[in-house]
C-alpha cells in the first residue's frame, strides 16, 4: 500500500467565529480520481484550498507529499509547486500570452530554460487541444478554451495532484463538455486528481471516490457505483435527488 | 468618452427658442459695459454716428450686433465635425485669453529678450526637478502601497503615518522645513536637493494612495493563481500584480506628473533657479513682473500639454494592449 500523497487528519477551520470545516479527515492515494460534491457553502472550496495552503486551517494536520502545512513552515512554495490548482474563474494571467501563461511557473519557479518551458509549454497546449492560440491573450479567448489554458498552465509545472474548485461552474453549457473531456483525459493518463464538481456524469466515469459534504463535514464517502445506488444519508438523499432530476 | 446615445436629438445650440434667449441673455449682458469707446464703436460709426453722441442707441446696437456674431458663431460651429468644433473652439478661447493679457499693455520687447533665457535656464530646472522627483516618488509610492497593505502592523504605521503627515501639511512648508530644519540636525542641504526631497516626500504621500488602489484593484484571483503556482510574493508583486496594477494608475501619475510640475515652483521659494524664480527676479529687476509672470505662465501650461498629450499617448498604448 502507497503512503497516500494527501492525509487530513481531524481538520477544522474557523472563519471568524463561524466553524467553516469540521474534523475533516480525508485521504487520498496516489492516482486516485476523488470528486467532491455539496450543497453551496458546505466547505468544499475551504476543504481544497487548505491542500495548497490557500487557505490556513487552525486545528488538527494536512499533510501532502510527505511535508505537513501549518503556520511556521519554511517553504510553502515547495509545496504548491507539486500541487496544480485550477479555478472556477481560470484566473489565467490577462498581461500575458497563452504561452507565457504557462511557461511562466517553470521558468520563473523550476527554473527551466526557456527552450525547455516552451516545449513543455506545447507539449500541453496540444494535449489540451489549442496549441493553435498559443499566441493569443487570454481575453480573446473563450471560456472554455481559457479553462483548458488554465490546466495546462498547471500540468507545465508536472504537478503531482491537481485540485480543481468547480471548474465547469463559470462556463457556457456548450463549453462544459470540453473542459470535462480534457479532465476525463487527464485522469485515463493515471493524474491524481481531487475535483470540485456537480457533473456527475464526470463523477460515475471517472471517479475512484465520490465524497459528499454538508456544513463543513465530510458526511459520506464512496465509490461512485455504492455512492449514487445507495446513498446512506438522508441530506445526501435530498441533494442527489435535486441534482440528478435534471 | 461617455455612454453615446444613438438617438440625436436636436441639437440645443440649433433650437430657435435657445438662440434667441441667448441673443437677450448675451445683449443684457454686454449692455452692462459701455462699449461706446471701444474699437466696436468705431466700426460701426456708420450706423451709430460719432461713438461719443451715440448714448444708449449706440450701446443698444453694438450689444445686439456683438450678440448675434456670436450667436451665429456658436450655430454655424454646431454644424461641425467633433474636431473641427475642437479646433475652432480652442482657437477661438485662446484667441480671447490672449486678448485678456493685450490689455495690459505688455512690452513684448522685453519679453523676447528675457524668452529664451527662461526657457533655457528655467524650464530645464524645472523639467530637472520635477521629472527626478517623480521618479523618485513612484519608488516611494511603491514601497508605501505595498506597507499600507500589508498585515504587519509596524508597517502599515509608518506607512500611514508618512501619508497623514505630508499629505497634511502645506507643500510650501515642507519646502522650508526640510531647507531650514535639516541644517539645524547638522545636515547641510543645497536649495536643489532639498526641494527634490520636499517634492518626492509629498508627492510620495499622494502616490501612495494611487498605487494603493491600483494594486487594490487587481482582483483577488491572480494573487490565488500566482501564489498556487508557487511564485514568491515579490515574484507574484513584480510580474502578475504590477503590470496589471499600472495600466490603471498611469492616467492619476500622469496628473499628479502636471501637478508637480507646477508645484515645483514653490520650490523657487529657497532659491532654486528655475522657471518660477528666474521669472520673478528677471522682472523685478526692470520693474516688469506682469510681462514675466504671464510668460512664465504660458510656459508652465505649454509644458502642460505637452504632458498631457504624452499621457494621453501611453493610456492609448495600454488600451490597445490590454484586451
Ligand atoms: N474568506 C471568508 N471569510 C468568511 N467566511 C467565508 C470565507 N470564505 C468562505 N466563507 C464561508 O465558509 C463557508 C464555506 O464556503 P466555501 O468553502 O466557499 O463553500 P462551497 O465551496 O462549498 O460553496 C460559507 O458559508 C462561506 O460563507
Ligand atoms: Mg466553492
Amino acid at each position: 500500500m502507497p503512503n497516500p500523497i494527501i492525509t487530513m487528519t481531524s481538520v477544522n477551520k474557523w472563519y471568524g467565529s463561524y466553524h467553516a470545516l469540521r474534523n475533516i479527515n480525508f485521504s487520498v492515494e496516489p492516482g486516485e480520481r476523488i470528486v467532491v460534491c455539496g450543497p453551496s457553502g458546505s466547505g468544499k472550496s475551504t476543504m481544497i484550498r487548505t491542500l495548497n495552503r490557500l487557505e490556513a486551517h487552525q486545528e488538527g494536520t494536512i499533510v501532502v507529499d510527505g511535508i505537513e502545512l501549518h503556520e511556521k513552515m519554511k517553504d510553502v512554495d515547495l509545496v504548491r509547486m507539486d500541487v496544480g490548482m485550477v479555478f472556477q474563474h481560470f484566473n489565467l494571467f490577462p498581461h500575458m500570452t497563452v504561452l507565457q501563461n504557462l511557461m511562466a511557473g517553470p521558468m520563473w519557479v523550476r527554473g527551466a530554460s526557456e527552450k525547455d518551458a516552451r516545449n513543455t509549454a506545447m507539449h500541453y497546449l496540444e494535449k489540451v487541444h489549442i496549441p493553435e492560440h498559443k499566441g493569443k491573450y487570454p481575453g480573446q479567448l473563450s471560456g472554455g478554451q481559457q479553462q483548458r489554458v488554465a490546466i495546462a498552465r498547471a500540468l507545465c509545472m508536472q504537478p503531482k495532484v491537481m485540485l480543481f474548485d468547480e471548474p465547469t461552474s463559470a462556463l457556457d453549457p456548450e463549453m462544459v463538455s470540453e473542459v470535462l473531456d480534457t479532465m476525463t483525459e487527464l485522469a485515463r493518463d493515471g493524474m491524481t486528481m481531487v475535483c470540485v464538481t456537480h457533473e456527475m456524469g464526470f463523477a460515475k466515469a471517472v471517479a475512484d471516490r465520490v465524497v459528499f459534504m454538508d456544513a463543513g463535514q465530510i458526511i459520506e464517502q464512496a465509490e461512485p457505483e455504492r455512492f449514487f445506488a445507495s446513498p446512506k444519508n438522508e441530506r445526501l438523499k435530498i441533494f442527489l435527488g435535486q441534482i440528478l432530476q435534471h | 468618452m461617455l455612454y453615446v446615445d444613438t438617438v440625436v436629438a436636436e441639437r440645443l445650440v440649433h433650437r430657435p427658442r435657445f438662440i434667441v434667449a441667448m441673443v437677450v441673455v448675451v445683449s443684457l449682458a454686454l449692455l452692462t459695459f459701455n462699449l461706446n469707446d471701444t474699437v466696436f464703436a468705431e466700426i460701426l460709426r456708420p450706423i451709430i454716428g460719432a461713438p461719443d453722441q451715440a448714448g444708449w442707441f449706440g450701446r443698444l446696437s453694438i450689444a445686439f450686433i456683438l450678440s448675434i456674431l456670436f450667436m451665429l458663431n456658436i450655430v454655424v460651429i454646431g454644424f461641425l465635425q467633433f474636431k473641427l468644433q475642437l479646433l475652432i473652439v480652442w482657437s477661438e478661447l485662446l484667441l480671447l485669453f490672449l486678448f485678456f493679457f493685450y490689455g495690459f499693455e505688455l512690452d513684448f520687447d522685453f519679453i523676447r529678450t528675457k524668452f529664451w533665457f527662461l526657457v533655457t535656464q528655467g524650464v530645464f530646472t524645472t523639467l530637472y526637478v520635477s521629472m527626478v522627483s517623480i521618479v523618485l516618488a513612484s519608488i516611494v509610492a511603491l514601497f508605501g502601497a505595498v506597507a499600507k497593505l500589508s498585515s504587519n502592523g509596524f508597517a502599515y504605521a509608518i506607512a500611514s503615518f508618512y501619508t497623514s503627515l505630508f499629505r497634511g501639511v502645506p507643500l510650501l512648508m515642507q519646502v522650508y522645513l526640510i531647507y531650514l530644519g535639516l541644517p539645524q540636525l547638522g545636515y547641510v542641504i543645497d536649495a536643489v536637493p532639498a526641494g527634490i526631497l520636499a517634492l518626492v516626500l509629498c508627492y510620495g504621500a499622494y502616490m501612495t494612495e494611487i498605487f494603493r488602489g491600483g494594486i487594490q484593484s487587481v482582483s483577488k484571483g491572480q494573487w490565488e493563481a500566482s501564489r498556487a503556482l508557487g511564485f514568491k510574493f515579490g515574484l507574484t508583486m513584480r510580474r502578475i500584480i504590477l503590470p496589471q496594477a499600472i495600466p490603471l494608475i498611469i492616467p492619476s501619475t500622469g496628473n499628479q506628473f502636471i501637478a508637480m510640475l507646477k508645484d515645483s515652483s514653490l520650490v523657487s521659494v529657497i532659491g532654486v533657479w528655475e522657471l518660477m524664480f528666474l521669472a520673478r527676479t528677471a522682472g523685478s529687476k526692470d520693474f516688469r513682473h506682469m510681462e514675466m509672470l504671464i510668460t512664465a505662465a504660458l510656459i508652465y501650461w505649454a509644458l502642460s500639454i505637452i504632458l498631457e498629450l504624452i499621457q494621453s499617448r501611453i493610456e492609448r498604448h495600454y488600451r490597445t494592449q490590454s484586451h
